[in-house]
């Protein structure tokens, strides 16, 4: 009964972050492309548009959700379905934290504890180009025909340097479990984490998994799918409504849980680049040193008119923020919670911000480019660092 | 076209598909319909179809007086309408036999150059945005904005400027005009190397660009390709050089060419102008002479508000001049001059009234259009995008 009340309460928590990351992320994004191409991004809805996932999700929902004519009902209904239960999935086995203890109950910071995690999260996320596959084919259009047959094609480009750079670190860490893969990397300096731990040749698995992750995510520079030039929008040309939505959380879940994966097998979970007692204090240091800037931004030279009143909001906020996780340095039950969730939000946070900061960079590889890409260069790469890696056990343990 | 359907119980296990790419697509920038026969992504066949954008403006000349045509001129080519407003007064100006101040020469070329960069920024910014670079968009847009802002200025309006009048100007310098051109023009060069920054030595850009849309010199001349897309093949043909217009004569610049003849190399070409435009634009403000901005043609330019306010033929004038026209001798004309998009050559006949007899236009996009099926077949969808953004035309040139 405990274990089940316990898992329930995970669930709802887990949940409902993550859903919030997904809306918010989009914000995010928005946010962030703007500034790189001298806009603003979302403004009107809510202060510095903060409630616009909102009012997009309300959009979404209230839309027509048209089928077109001589569609394949079954698989076009199908489709956004697989491709965003997939996308949510995989976070299940992703552990945010260390075990804890909490009113006597003792728990995982993590949904499921799986002992093989690693070959869970591959066979979803191959399982998930389905999703694209199928949408492109059951709509009867022939842009989205040729979106779904790229992403087909994609696919088998890139999953093979993918799951060998993943192969890579578990020589080194010798387990295929999430939680140990993590826990091993703790305890010290950010050197024990793997992507820094056998330089270089984990540090270039690492960026291979990047790589490939971005093409697994269908972004730019591989968003070659969903290429707006030139199939108008890929596979889910012919979506509207929900349908749409469900392509669309799906890509950004898909982001969020490359990202947590990375983060968990690379660069160390939830552990802070540096010991214990000094690495709490920079949650601290951080949020108060956002808020000074946004208090005197706000208080001394406001662009804008509202901008008197929000950023002061937001600076008091993100001051007791600081306060909160100053707090939890002296009582251990709120920090064994809060710092390794801080550590992992903000690995992942920085990953997310490297997805959408490309997005504004770099042009779109062409079809055939990225097959030659991953085939010529990517997978001798990974395949040359598994086994250099491999060899390196071997001769030295 | 039976044998291009899509495969069905009909026409059995054809491999060919026929993919109707426009009217509304993102990147056929404007209303261009290609019709593709593919193979996969293969392109076999392109078959552009154009005439969506249809408005009937040469048509439209032969209702309106001589002087009336110019605001029409605007709306041909509306990324270039300097251009155009600077070709048809050429041309009526070669029927009238008007000699034209250098003042208002000078202001002709400063604003031409203008104009070409306006143009080639949009071009740079749709170019990149088509191959999926976006933020390039905003940024060429921050310097077309201040362009704008420049017409603005100078004829109160932002696009369709219709500034270069027969016979002149439409109005003399607005105060601090040169200042503030010379002060955007002093910066300009840097933001170009900024572009470049982003794009020249980008591997996915080269990737995508060079080898990519190659003509062969030959074919192009004789498809009628002009501009830009004929300087990247090695060919080094500018009316500006050739068959100097407005004075260009005086000024001191180059025609970048290249020899590869691909998207590639028509970027690095355009990229180069808008270097050489700027250089061009420096020596106008500085060789800038006093003088009046219309030429002295009592008969054919409107008189100064102040004149028609104390001389009696000068009101005189302006009522006839406004109610019937001024007469243009009978003949033809041809004057070409070296828009942004290459040759852009008006053909005017008169009968001798107030009322063109026939306009014609030779537009450059047209021309340029027809060397798209060499370029993008045998290529993929992607190529084909590549190489419609390195043509650089617009619908309303294309159509008339």
């Amino acid at each position: 009964m405990d274990y089940f009340l316990v898992s329930l309460i995970k669930i709802v928590v887990v949940f409902g972050a993550f859903m919030t990351t997904l809306a918010y992320l989009q914000w995010v994004e928005r946010k962030v492309l703007a500034h790189i191409q001298l806009r603003l991004g979302p403004q009107r809805v809510g202060p510095h548009g903060l409630l616009q996932p909102l009012a997009d999700v309300i959009k979404l929902a209230t839309k027509e959700g048209v089928i077109p004519a001589n569609v394949n009902t079954f698989f076009y209904i199908l489709a956004p379905f697989i491709a965003v239960s997939l996308a949510l999935i995989s976070i299940a086995v992703i552990p945010f934290g260390p075990a804890i203890e909490l009113f006597g109950v003792r728990t995982n910071l993590e949904l499921t504890s799986l002992n093989i995690g690693v070959l869970l999260i591959l066979a979803i996320s191959s399982v998930g180009v389905y999703g694209i596959a199928l949408g492109g084919w059951a709509s009867n259009n022939k842009y989205s025909l040729m979106g779904g047959l790229r992403s087909s094609a994609q696919m088998i480009s890139y999953e093979l340097p993918m799951a060998i750079a993943l192969a890579t670190p578990l020589l080194v860490l010798n387990t295929l479990d999430l939680r140990q893969i993590a826990e091993r990397q703790g305890g010290g300096w950010f050197w024990n984490w793997t992507a820094f731990s056998a330089p270089p040749l984990l540090f270039i698995a690492f960026v291979v998994f990047l790589i490939s992750a971005f093409a697994e995510t269908n972004r730019v520079p591989f968003d070659l799918p969903e290429a707006e030039n030139e199939l108008v929008a890929g596979f889910h040309t012919e979506y509207s409504s929900l349908a749409f939505a469900g392509f669309f959380m799906a890509e950004y879940a898909n982001m969020v849980t490359i990202t947590c994966v990375a983060t968990t097998i690379f660069l160390g979970g939830w552990h802070p680049p540096f010991p214990a007692p000094y690495s709490n204090y920079v949650p601290t240091a951080l949020f108060w040193f956002f808020g000074a800037i946004l208090l005197f931004h706000g208080l001394t030279q406001p662009a804008r008119r509202w901008d008197r009143f929000t950023f002061p909001i937001f600076g008091v906020l993100s001051l007791g923020l600081g306060a909160i996780f100053l707090g939890a340095t002296f009582f251990p039950v709120v920090g064994q919670i809060l710092f390794p969730v801080f550590w992992f939000v903000a690995k992942v946070g920085l990953l997310l911000f490297i997805f959408i900061w490309v997005r504004g960079t770099l042009p779109r590889f062409r079809y055939d480019q990225l097959m030659r890409f991953t085939w010529t260069f990517l997978f001798p790469v990974a395949l040359g660092c598994l086994l250099l890696t491999g060899l390196k056990v071997a001769l030295f343990g | 076209m039976e044998e291009t359907l899509i495969a069905s119980p009909e026409t059995g296990s054809t491999r060919k598909m026929t993919l109707n790419m426009g009217p509304q697509h993102p990147s056929t920038h404007g209303v261009l319909r290609i019709v593709l026969e593919l193979d996969g992504e293969t392109i076999l066949t392109a078959a552009p179809d154009i005439g969506y954008l249809h408005t009937g403006i040469e048509k439209e000349f032969e209702a309106k007086f001589y002087a009336q045509g110019t605001p029409l001129t605007d709306r041909v080519d509306y990324l270039a309408n300097l251009s155009n407003n600077l070709c048809y007064a050429l041309t009526v100006e070669r029927l009238l036999g008007l000699e034209i101040p250098a003042r208002a020469n000078y202001t002709r070329v400063l604003m031409a150059e203008l104009t070409r960069l306006n143009s080639h920024l949009v071009w740079l910014g749709t170019h990149a945005l088509d191959i999926g670079a976006m933020s390039m968009f905003f940024y060429c847009m921050r310097e077309r904005e201040d362009i704008l802002r420049i017409f603005e200025m100078f004829s109160g309006q932002r696009m369709m400027t219709s500034y270069i009048r027969i016979g002149g100007l439409a109005l003399d310098h607005p105060r601090g005009g040169l200042d503030t051109i010379r002060k955007f023009i002093d910066a300009f060069p840097s933001k170009v190397d900024e572009y470049e920054n982003l794009l020249d030595q980008n591997p996915i850009w080269k990737n995508r660009t060079q080898g990519v849309g190659y003509i062969p010199l030959d074919d192009m001349l004789d498809l009628g390709v002009t501009g830009p897309m004929i300087r990247a093949a090695g060919l080094a043909w500018d009316i500006r050089k050739s068959e100097p217009y407005s004075g260009y004569e005086l000024f001191d610049f180059d025609i970048p060419t290249r020899q590869e003849g691909d998207v590639y190399a028509r970027y690095q070409v355009r990229m180069d102008e808008m270097r050489q435009s700027a250089r061009i634009i420096t020596q106008a403000l500085d060789g800038m002479p006093e003088g009046p901005f219309k030429a002295e043609a009592p008969k054919v330019m409107l008189p100064d508000r102040e004149k028609m306010k104390t001389q009696m033929e000068a009101l005189i004038y302006h009522f006839k001049i406004v109610t019937e026209g001024f007469a243009v001798p009978k003949g033809e004309a041809y004057v070409a001059v070296e828009s942004p998009r290459g040759e852009l050559a008006y053909y005017i006949v008169s009968d001798g009234g107030s009322k063109p007899y026939r306009v014609h236009m030779r537009t450059p996009s047209f021309g340029n259009l027809q060397a798209l099926p060499a370029m993008v077949e045998g290529g993929l969808i992607a190529d084909s995008i590549a190489g419609l953004g390195s043509m650089d035309f617009v619908l309303g040139d294309v159509d008339r």
